[in-house]
């Protein structure tokens, strides 16, 4: 919200003006309504491991993020031109690999990689798209330009609080939309209806698509439920779906009903139990039999996973290059491999100046924040690295920007990341905006819900 | 539709109208149970809940979790024994848990309306209800139900989801009255050894009337005193009645149609000689066969016909049509 030298930034002054005129004991009465109004509607997710097994709410902040148009221009540029050239690199290591047979990924990385699903192996997909559905983590720092923290390709969650914080904040502060035009979000659930639909396999005049959801003990089952709402579509179950030559249906009342679009939410683990893990007894045994034959669209397809691993996430800015002979419009945030020896020595030498992740983990669980952590932290992680130093990358830490929050000593900064939502079907869509976290606790650079962080409203301005 | 959601849609209604019978069910046994012991001599207590408890097809369930029985257990087990599946604590739990399931099949206001009933039941405590009354909750209760129907009558757009949902309010509707005139039945047969049973069966009746809130309407329909024939009348025959058995089955007969688009299948055939026993029949065929010969059989084809709405839509064969 503010420049290094304090003023206001212009896009923030409307904003600015309206906060000076509201008082603490304003905002703490909004804040309180909000909540209330997400329990009663019962927008809620549950978190791993936590033995209470209730459902918690996401901490939700009435500060809005507000993003000046020709900011966002550039982003949204640079978000579409990121996930074609993804899918563009999925399409690629399951066909010809040329960007393997070119040296600009090593081999290794890609096919041993867990995540690559031998089975999907020259399968032609509709307009050749594997992430129909993408969320790219972003944050500002430093003068002001864009990094990408990491790309969300399998299956990106967070849309729902999107649409319901914007929801909320024109019931709590009409007055402020009024004031200053925000572009709309509201019509999410209807580009993504539009790009399910036009990935369906071909020949289908009026394709049924469906939800496919872990069922209502998973964290996000509210967005899912809340998603096939939205786009009238059904929410089904694994036990809702059986395949029968290689064609998926629905048992519903009036008998089998074919399905030809299934925007599923669970792993790749899960989807079928024949070809992808045996034990599972989750998933339609034959489904990934009716991907083969092109009777069904898996959105998104089996084997994204490949793509968003954080040991390829370095490589994006040359497969921009290399697929699009374009330069990278959204920077990479630069990344130690610790597989290289000499990223390696840099980072045990200066663990306590970066983050380090997991290649493999997602969610902000397992991983170090070098200037939080403690001396025992440190020594934990250090040890953790030296096991098996290909498990992890590390990242200098960002000089994140931050956001007014109301927390409970008041309007303070803190640090928020973005994660917009592109959909890319027939054409590639973003949605102005997208989810910002915010994490709560002062310094902190952790956003993710199942660590203590909240969301925002984030508004792109029209002019 | 799914037929999961058919059949979770059709049990999240059954449910909250459960919930709304069991305090209805209480709220009659708690009247009888007032009944001045002059006119009730060496009857106890417990006698009454003991009949709701077996009217309710609970005593065995009962049993297994308690060694006595008393007003107080009794009524802490219907109403808020997590270990009773049937208990209102456990319907307005699962109904929720239907809702939830079917968040994107119901609308957000009945959601709401759900999610919010679960909420403040889970606030509370059975110590706090009972140094409130009992009273109290059942009217909390009943109005929670209302205001339930309220929001899927004036939200709930009228698809299958819709049909399905009325249908598990008829089939709970007409299963409640059932067992209403049993409990009430068994009670009629011992007060004819009782000198002063005129009186004792006029303030039972009414007090059945009182909990199903059909006093009024029996006194609109009547204009008369409060006699056993007519009560029973009222509740199998009269098609005026929200709670009659012919209301009921009658209801059930035509959602039926509308899901089947008017096909003569089974289920539509049980549901249409069913609603027309109650249409074209008298009082007389009752008193004629005997009352509790007559529930039973009206119990057993209410089952047969819940069975064949589940095996018509809510089991899938998984055979394509070619």
């Amino acid at each position: 919200m503010y420049e290094a030298d304090g003023s206001v930034r212009p896009h923030y002054r409307g904003f600015a003006d309206w906060l000076a005129r509201t008082s603490e004991a304003q905002l703490a009465q909004k804040r309180k309504q909000a909540e209330i109004s997400f329990h009663r509607v019962g927008i809620t997710f549950a978190v791993y491991g936590d033995e209470s097994g209730g459902e918690r709410l996401i901490p939700f902040d009435v500060v809005p993020r507000i993003i000046p148009n020709g900011e966002w221009k550039v982003l949204a540029a640079g978000l579409r031109q990121r996930v074609r050239a993804l899918n563009m690199f999925l399409h690629d290591v399951y066909h010809g690999r040329r960007i393997l047979a070119y040296g600009v990924i090593p081999e290794s990385l890609v096919l041993r990689n867990s995540q690559y699903r031998p089975q999907m192996i020259g399968l032609d997909l509709p307009n050749q798209i594997y992430s129909h559905i993408a969320g790219i983590d972003v944050v500002r720092a430093g003068e002001g330009a864009y990094f990408v923290l990491e790309d969300n390709l399998r299956v990106p969650s967070g849309v729902s609080y999107m649409l319901e914080n914007r929801k909320m904040m024109m019931r709590l502060f009409p007055e402020l939309f009024s004031a200053q035009a925000v572009a709309p979000v509201e019509h999410y659930p209807d580009e993504l209806l539009a790009t399910l639909r036009s990935v369906a396999p071909e020949g289908s005049e009026k394709p049924i698509v469906a939800l496919l959801t872990p069922g209502q003990y998973n964290s996000a089952y509210f967005e899912h439920a809340f998603l096939a709402q939205q786009m009238g579509i059904e929410l089904v179950e694994a036990a809702d779906l059986f395949v029968q030559d290689e064609t998926v249906y629905m048992r519903t009342t009036q008998g089998p009903r074919r399905v030809h679009v299934l925007y599923r939410r669970i792993d790749d683990d899960y989807l079928d139990p024949t070809v992808f893990r045996p034990e599972s007894t989750l998933g339609v045994p034959g489904l990934f039999s009716a991907v083969r034959a092109g009777r069904v669209t898996v959105a998104n397809a089996p084997g994204t996973g490949v793509a968003d691993d954080k040991s390829i996430y370095p490589f994006v800015p040359d497969m921009i290059r290399f697929y699009l002979s374009e330069d990278p419009i959204l920077i990479n945030v630069p990344t130690y491999r610790l597989s290289k020896p000499d990223d390696y020595k840099y980072t045990l030498e200066h663990l306590a100046e970066l983050v380090v992740k997991e290649v493999h983990g997602a969610g902000g669980y397992g991983m170090l924040v070098g200037p939080a952590a403690t001396k025992a932290e440190l020594d934990d992680f250090r040890e953790r690295i030296k096991a098996d130093p290909a498990r992890y990358i590390a990242q200098p830490t960002l000089a994140l920007s931050t956001c007014p929050t109301f927390v409970d000593a008041g309007i303070a900064p803190r640090h928020i990341d973005l994660r917009p939502y592109v959909l890319s079907g027939k054409d590639i869509v973003v949605v102005p905006g997208g989810l910002t976290r915010v994490a709560l606790r002062e310094g902190s650079l952790v956003v993710n819900s199942s660590q203590g962080g909240g969301t925002k409203d984030s508004w792109v301005l029209e002019a | 539709m799914l037929c999961r959601t058919a059949s979770d849609l059709y049990w999240l209604s059954r449910y909250v109208e459960r919930a709304e019978n069991t305090a209805r069910f209480i709220d009659f046994t708690q009247r009888i149970a007032l009944l001045p012991a002059r006119l009730d001599p060496g009857r106890s207590e417990a006698a009454g809940w003991q009949r709701a408890l077996d009217a309710l097809g609970l005593v065995e369930d009962y049993q297994e979790t308690h060694d006595t029985l008393s007003a107080s257990r009794v009524l802490h087990y219907l109403i808020f024994d997590p270990a009773n599946h049937t208990s209102i604590y456990n319907c307005v739990r699962m109904a929720r848990e239907n809702g939830r399931a079917q968040r994107g099949a119901i609308t957000t206001e009945m959601y709401q309306e759900l999610n919010a009933s679960w909420l403040e039941i889970n606030q509370m405590s059975w110590g706090q209800i009972v140094s409130d009354g009992v009273t109290p909750f059942l009217e909390w209760m009943k109005t929670r139900s209302a205001a339930f129907r309220g929001v899927v009558v004036g939200t709930m757009g009228r698809d299958e989801g819709y049909h399905f949902m009325r249908m598990g309010t008829f089939v709970e509707r007409a299963d409640n009255t059932v067992r209403l005139l049993d409990i009430k039945y068994a009670q009629a047969e011992h007060d004819e050894m009782n000198a002063e049973r005129d009186v004792v069966a006029y303030y039972q009746w009414s007090a059945m009337l009182q909990a199903i809130s059909a006093f009024e309407t029996y006194r609109k329909i009547y204009r008369d005193t409060v006699t056993a024939a007519r009560v029973i009348d009222l509740l199998i025959y009269r098609s005026d009645v929200p709670r009659s058995l012919a209301t009921c089955c009658d209801a059930l007969h035509s959602i039926l149609l509308r899901l089947t688009g008017g096909e003569q299948i089974e289920v539509v055939r049980l549901a249409g000689s069913l609603a027309a026993s109650f249409r074209y029949g008298r009082i007389d065929d009752v008193i004629e066969e005997g009352m509790q010969p007559f529930l039973d059989r009206v119990m057993q084809r209410i089952d047969r016909l819940t069975l064949e709405i589940v095996r018509q839509f809510m089991t899938s064969i998984d055979v394509v049509a070619a």
